[in-house]
């Protein structure tokens, strides 16, 4: 491979440059060819990442109706309506009340289940790996599952409470209920994965400071506290960062968890999130322009809110 | 227009990509492609066409669903390419088409002579303003009342399809029969859910949503908020299971029995047997009566996009397809309920028994309401979307709690939010 040169290399190449075209061949597949080998990745990118997110940026100035004869220019207009619209506040705050319900236990159980398996248990490779069997399971089976269980009338769970004697609750027309219910179907999937991520951080973690730790008399509590956390710090910015990023874009549950089939989220838009708002924008309304400057809002959102985790995590966890 | 033909080239490319569209020649045969959904039943006729006209290769393209078919055919609309040269298209879609009429072919002027083949109602819809006729009309969905015979009986109301047929007269009295059915029933509903009576009356009246000129008229139009207010009042009373339509929630209350009564159109019977099941079979009835007249939920056309390069040969295709022969034997593969006078006087058709259903001649009954259907109701381009995402959540929101005013006042704002 001639991807990497060594300084040898670069001086038999100079020695070679302009000899024979043979050899001026061979001096250009040495400098050219890393560039050639790395490209496939980014031509890709270019075209379904760079592009479509540039793009989404210049439609979102347009009045742009899919299928209209006449797209308008508006400017920041669509920017300007977003801000005074309630639905879009309103998403919003579903988004992170959903990210928050779900994100927050499931990092924490991650690293509670993570511990316990790091413990050594008979079949361990068994456990360790039904954990990540959620994850397996098919995304769109799950939601349809969890869907029948929280039926308001039909559904498990409120059997389940009306055993036990507590009164029924609307899992689709209370705000809070239907929260819960999205955020348990995306704890369920991703709580064992996360897991799996900070486990093998936890293993990676060198015995002697365990060791050393233990020597001077530190018990189990104090040494996760004092070591085990510290050390899992980069593995848990990832952790966080990346649900972080796939909290806020939460589309699949909130969408199929409506009864209806519709992209409203809900009769009151209880569990409208903001790409569900989105999509409603874009393939419902077909008021691409609007679902554009939807989609760019959540964006720097994200980037925000993904900064913010990534700031605090560093700060929290010394 | 430099942005829009950005679009139409990615979504050719994806078009491309996905599937090549038929517009060749080859060989001498014209290569005509028909898109449909669900199950129109199409397949031997298909053959059967290629075998008498020997220049014409027949492909069908089949989805699943409504929805992604629409969808497929929206967005192609919109990138000017990649449609078949027959696209079908659904009754609750059909308001979108009408909008992008001038996309598609006049049937009128390029298909052979069909005059008075179909309902009158059924051929209206597929009018323009200006007389231009969009689709071919395939099958229609002639609404009647279904009900439960062992819970009508159970509260004491007469459970004969004869006899039931007074409280079907009107919606008044179906909601008072509803009244004095709660009251005895031990908790079972009414009906499903609100929206599923509400978009029935709603399609009787003569004006809908939107005036001729595409005037959004829901505060307006007295008609609309006399429904809510009868509606709600019902809802309020609990004549509503509050079942979302489509729901899993739904199918599990036909199995429950939760409800009573369900607007049945035609093909909603294989829908309730499918749902009820075995173990319910012999409580459901049907009867040819339905609140203030007839209704129609469903059926299809067939359209000819103006995208396709062999318009004459695809619209004499869709005229022969939708011709009240073929439309019979459509009906005796899938069961589609044909559109046309002549279908619906075939004695194939009328008598045509269902089991589920206590051996009722289902054919006659559901040809009888179909003559009952007064008028099309003219839809705006939004109408849909109106009646999908508007007014069925906010009835819905009802039934979880809110105020029926309150409940207006918000249908109200999201109609003018639609149709802005």
């Amino acid at each position: 491979m001639t991807a990497v040169l060594t300084r040898s290399d670069r001086e038999r190449v100079a020695q070679t440059r302009s000899r024979s075209p043979r050899h001026r061949l061979s001096a250009l597949d040495a400098k050219v060819s890393p560039y050639l080998f790395v490209a496939p990745f980014f031509v890709l990118f270019g075209a379904v990442g760079l592009f479509p997110l540039l793009y989404t940026a210049y439609v979102s100035l347009f009045d742009w109706e899919l299928g209209a004869d006449e797209t308008p220019f508006v400017g920041l207009d669509n920017y300007r309506e977003l801000f005074g619209d309630g639905q879009f506040w309103n998403a919003l705050f579903n988004t992170f009340s959903i990210f928050l319900l779900s994100s927050v236990p499931q990092v924490i159980v991650a690293v509670v289940l993570a511990a316990l398996l790091a413990v050594n248990l008979r079949g361990r490779t068994a456990w360790r790996m039904g954990v990540l069997l959620p994850y397996v399971a098919s995304l769109v089976a799950l939601t349809i599952i969890f869907g029948n269980l929280f039926g308001p009338q039909f559904g498990l769970v409120n059997s389940v409470l009306t055993t036990v004697g507590i009164p029924p609750i609307d899992w689709q027309a209370n705000t809070f209920g239907s929260h819960v219910a999205i955020a348990s179907m995306v704890n369920w999937r991703w709580t064992g994965y996360n897991a799996l991520i900070v486990l093998a951080a936890m293993l990676a973690i060198p015995r002697e400071v365990h060791e050393a730790a233990v020597v001077d008399g530190a018990g189990p509590l104090r040494r996760f506290f004092s070591i085990t956390l510290p050390m899992l710090k980069p593995t848990l910015i990832f952790v966080i960062v990346t649900s972080t990023i796939g909290g806020l874009q939460i589309f699949t549950e909130p969408k199929l968890y409506d009864p209806s089939a519709g992209s409203g989220g809900g009769a009151e838009h209880q569990y409208q999130t903001v790409v569900l708002y989105l999509y409603q924008s874009a393939f419902q309304q077909l008021n691409l322009g609007y679902a554009a400057a939807i989609a760019w809002l959540l964006f720097l959102v994200v980037i925000a809110v993904a900064g913010l985790n990534f700031w605090l995590t560093r700060r929290a966890v010394r | 227009m430099r942005h829009r033909s950005w679009v139409s080239v990615l979504l050719l490319l994806a078009a491309a990509t996905a599937c090549s569209s038929g517009e060749a020649t080859q060989n001498g045969k014209t290569e005509l492609t028909i898109a449909t959904f669900n199950e129109f039943g199409y397949e031997d006729l298909l053959k059967e066409y290629e075998a008498a006209h020997p220049d014409v290769k027949l492909t069908q393209r089949k989805t699943g669903q409504g929805a992604p078919h629409h969808q497929n055919l929206f967005t192609k609309l919109g990138a000017g390419s990649g449609l078949a040269d027959i696209e079908a298209v659904e009754e609750g879609y059909l308001s979108q088409v009408m909008d992008k009429a001038g996309q598609f072919n006049d049937l009128k002027e390029i298909g052979p002579n069909v005059d008075n083949r179909w309902l009158k109602w059924k051929t209206d819809a597929a009018t323009t303003k200006d007389g231009k006729l969009i689709g071919y009309g395939t099958d229609i969905g002639p609404l009647a009342m279904c009900y439960r015979k062992d819970l009508f009986e159970k509260a004491g109301l007469p459970s004969d399809p004869e006899a039931v047929k007074a409280l079907f007269a009107t919606w008044d009295s179906y909601f008072a029969a509803g009244d004095q059915f709660i009251a005895k029933s031990g908790g079972v509903a009414w009906f499903d859910s609100a929206s599923q009576v509400f978009n029935a009356m709603h399609n009787q009246h003569e004006v809908g949503y939107f005036d001729k000129s595409d005037k959004l008229v829901v505060e307006t139009n007295p008609a609309i908020k006399a429904d809510w207010t009868a509606v709600t009042n019902a809802v309020a009373k609990g004549q509503s299971a509050k079942l979302v339509a489509w729901s899993n929630e739904w199918n599990s209350g036909f199995k429950a029995g939760a409800f009573a009564t369900k607007t049945c159109p035609s093909w909603m019977l294989g829908v309730i047997e499918a749902q009820a099941g075995a173990e319910n079979k012999g409580k459901w009835a049907v009867t040819e009566a339905f609140p203030n007249g007839g209704g129609n939920w469903g059926g299809s056309y067939l359209t000819v996009p103006k995208q396709g390069k062999n318009a004459k040969k695809a619209a004499e295709v869709a005229a022969w397809l939708t011709a009240p022969e073929q439309q019979i034997k459509a009906f005796k593969a899938k069961g589609t309920f044909p559109s046309q006078v002549q279908a619906l006087k075939d004695p194939a058709l009328l008598e045509q028994t269902n089991a589920y259903f206590g051996d009722i001649k289902a054919g006659s009954l559901f040809a009888a309401q179909a003559q009952k259907v007064a008028a099309a109701q003219y839809k705006g381009p939004k109408d849909g979307q109106i009646q999908e995402n508007v007014f069925s959540p906010a009835l819905q929101s009802v039934e979880q709690g809110k105020s029926a005013d309150e409940g207006w006042k918000t249908a109200v704002a999201e109609a003018q939010k639609v149709a802005k």
